[in-house]
């Protein structure tokens, strides 16, 4: 008999695909429902964000890290302006910081919410994601009530915050710190122990502790391989000094861990948001260099100085000191960071973004080879791609 | 009946009894299917919190019409390459096999359109032809997707119609007949669910995996091959995969009630109990099985396809193989043989 050759089925994932979470298109080569090979596609929702900061001032381009991991957009916000005041060299008021840092674990719980109830649905379960969002949109409801935007917040600025929250917020977020461990345990009994949703996602996409370090994994997906490795405890920025919380890690590195890993870290969340409110401080929630942030109406009325840096600011913006930084933050995805590049005028001469997404979508591959086509959804899940960030 | 009818138009007769039997069921299965999709619709929002259809109508009554209108009148769309005869012959094929298994189905006493002596046997045969409605559409849809939700498809309903039958024949073995009545009014002292019911339970899983419903939904899971093998078709095609699927699952609660629930039977033969007509006893039944589906597909995720056939094969088989040999043993050694061929 003559030698035959059997062709691979190339199946073609997306970009229109229920479980492709945004634009995603993989091009996979299955041998039967074996995976042997995946190609992630991405560039689909490329809309030129890095080279777009290049011609805005400072402050104008903090909106476009809103909509780059439009599931969890304060931390990115959070990584661009804590950029741009490393190269200004300002002190952020205490209480700005601590605000920041309350609003960054709501948007941390937004996020975890979003991909643990999607990852539910992607192996199946469709009642998750219906009782998760309730919670998410009590969360999306406090952004709304301290910036006027329940996703799209553009409220952390350089030098602080745009404005103060008001005190009948921190006592809705309390009740909320109080209300939300019911939900994660209701959510937990629903889920966690359920053999079929274990059987789809215990062992599925491995990655061992030095894979996952190799091809640059971060966020919770490095944590379930057991690396307790989170920015906001190994070099804190803004109030993660003075905050106590765990970092959840993980041991096998497979879907089941990661997802344990976000589910714990919406405890620790809990816990960060509650000491923001308790210990937080009175003051301003903006630096007082008025070059930098705008200066007081009333002040406008009979100050000239307080009149030219209004205009200046809101005309021309500020100018930066030339030099280079590249700061990172814990996103609720991974490290999210900016290389910021300035070349000592209003715009930035160079923003570089990493996105955890995109890192951690070139090692699809790596975890999906040989798994079952049923598999690769739980991966994508679970790896947590965000399309905004990836094609940026 | 037949007779009457014979009287009244004379050789006629016999086709018009036919035709009206024919609609007595199919119209009412029509209306059921329709109400069935709305009673899922509410059950699954009530299990997530929400509403479900409110609508169209007083208490969203109306939304399996307005449904069933706005896919009367869409587009038909035949993707190129299809095979068009098998395309189109593939959804009716599906819906007519679920119409069809109604013919032996008792739903009271005597109210049987054909009642034949083999009649679990053919139950079988049809739903066991089921497949090639899924098969010819993924085959004539010429799409990956859909090939794909036909190759499960076909691999999981041949699986679990092996366990299928094997539990059925214990239930066979114990009531002495093949014919659904039979099975039925054996059932009048303890219903078989009692006695056999560890396959009653294996029973009610594997007809979730013969109608293709959650957590066994893989030939048409949507995270993974979008819709499987009815993702190419669109308005009425679509309509009569969906009018099959549901009628499938009443098809197979019905099943379920005659074989283990004990049919039109009421549960104690006593007084409160009895005054209750047998077929709303049977239509009670039945309910209770859809719910358990509903139920399970608001609850459940999804089976991945190797752990699916592995509960097939190695836990399906060889239970309902043992309980077999258990049944035939038991009966064997106490005597309690029934009556073969009665």
């Amino acid at each position: 008999m003559a030698q035959v050759e059997i062709k691979s089925y190339e199946l073609n994932f997306g970009p229109q695909h229920p479980a492709a979470h945004g634009v995603l298109r993989l091009v996979m080569e299955l041998s039967g429902e074996i995976i042997e090979r995946v190609d992630p596609h991405i560039g689909l929702l490329h809309r030129g964000t890095e080279k777009l900061i290049e011609t805005k001032t400072y402050l104008q381009a903090i909106p476009y890290f809103d909509r780059l991991d439009y599931a969890c957009p304060l931390n990115q916000e959070h990584a661009f302006v804590l950029a741009v005041e490393k190269l200004l060299g300002i002190e952020v008021p205490p209480r700005a910081k601590y605000l920041r840092t309350l609003l960054n674990e709501i948007t941390r719980i937004v996020s975890h919410i979003m991909n643990t109830t999607a990852t539910a649905m992607d192996v199946g379960a469709l009642t998750p994601m219906l009782y998760g969002y309730e919670p998410r949109e009590h969360l999306l409801g406090f952004t709304e009530r301290v910036s006027g935007a329940r996703m799209h917040a553009a409220w952390f600025r350089p030098g602080g915050v745009a404005r103060d929250a008001t005190p009948d917020l921190f006592e809705d977020i309390l009740a909320f710190c109080d209300s939300f461990p019911k939900y994660l345990d209701d959510f937990e009994t629903l889920v966690d122990e359920n053999r079929i949703f274990k059987q789809r996602m215990v062992d599925i996409g491995r990655c061992t502790r030095e894979e996952a370090l190799d091809w640059g994994f971060t966020g919770p997906v490095l944590r379930a391989t057991g690396v307790p490795w989170d920015l906001r405890k190994s070099q804190p920025y803004d109030a993660y000094d003075e905050m106590d919380f765990e970092v959840p890690t993980g041991s096998h590195g497979d879907c089941y861990d990661r997802y344990l890993v976000r589910m714990a870290e919406q405890r620790e969340s809990i816990k960060i948001m509650r000491q923001c409110i308790e210990n937080m401080p009175e003051g301003p929630v903006r630096t007082q260099d008025f070059k930098v942030t705008p200066p007081r109406r009333k002040d406008m009325k009979s100050s000239m100085e307080s009149l030219i840096h209004h205009f200046k600011l809101h005309s021309e913006g500020f100018r930066v000191p030339a030099g280079e930084t590249y700061t990172a933050v814990e996103a609720a995805t991974g490290e999210f960071a900016v290389y910021l590049v300035s070349d000592g005028t209003n715009k930035p001469y160079r923003c570089h973004i990493r996105s955890p997404g995109f890192v951690h979508l070139q090692g699809l591959d790596l975890i999906s080879r040989g798994h079952m086509l049923a598999d690769i959804v739980a991966n994508i899940g679970t790896i947590d791609v965000v399309f905004g960030e990836v094609d940026r | 009946m037949a007779e009457a009818m014979q009287e009244l138009f004379g050789p006629a007769g016999v086709w018009i009894t036919w035709i009206l039997q024919c609609v007595a069921i199919v119209a009412p299965l029509i209306v059921s299917v329709a109400y069935l999709t709305y009673v899922e619709r509410k059950v699954i929002g009530a299990m997530q919190m929400r509403k479900g259809p409110n609508v169209v109508g007083p208490l969203g009554l109306l939304q399996p019409f307005a449904d069933a209108f706005k896919l009367l009148f869409k587009e038909t769309i035949v993707p190129t390459g299809a095979d068009r005869f098998v395309f189109f012959m593939a959804p009716m094929l599906t819906l007519l096999l679920a119409l069809v298994a109604w013919a032996v189905i008792p739903f009271q006493e005597g109210w049987v359109v054909s009642n034949i002596n083999v009649g679990m046997l053919y139950i079988l045969a049809v739903s066991g032809l089921a497949i090639y409605g899924v098969m010819m559409a993924g085959w004539a849809s010429n799409s990956r997707y859909a090939f794909l939700g036909s190759l499960r498809s076909a691999a999981q309903m041949i699986s679990y119609e092996v366990s299928m039958g094997l539990i059925i024949i214990s239930v066979i073995l114990t009531a002495g007949s093949m014919n659904l009545t039979d099975i039925v009014l054996a059932q009048k002292g303890v219903w078989f669910g009692v006695i056999h019911f560890p396959m009653f339970v294996l029973f009610v899983i594997s007809i979730m995996a013969e109608t293709n419903r959650v957590p066994f939904d893989l030939p048409q899971s949507d995270a993974e091959i979008v819709a499987g093998f009815h993702v190419e078709y669109s308005a009425m095609g679509f309509a009569l995969f969906y009018l099959g699927e549901y009628a499938n699952m009443i098809l197979m609660s019905g099943v379920c009630v005659v074989l283990f629930l004990g049919g039109w039977l009421p549960p104690l033969d006593m007084a409160p109990f009895t005054w209750i007509p047998g077929i709303v006893w049977f239509f009670l039944k039945m309910a209770v099985i859809l719910f358990v589906y509903i139920q399970a597909r608001a609850t459940l995720p999804r089976y991945r396809y190797d752990q699916l056939m592995r509960l097939g094969w190695k836990v399906f088989l060889p239970l309902s193989l043992l309980w077999l040999v258990l049944t035939a043993s038991v009966l064997f050694f106490t005597g309690l043989w029934p009556e073969y061929g009665a």
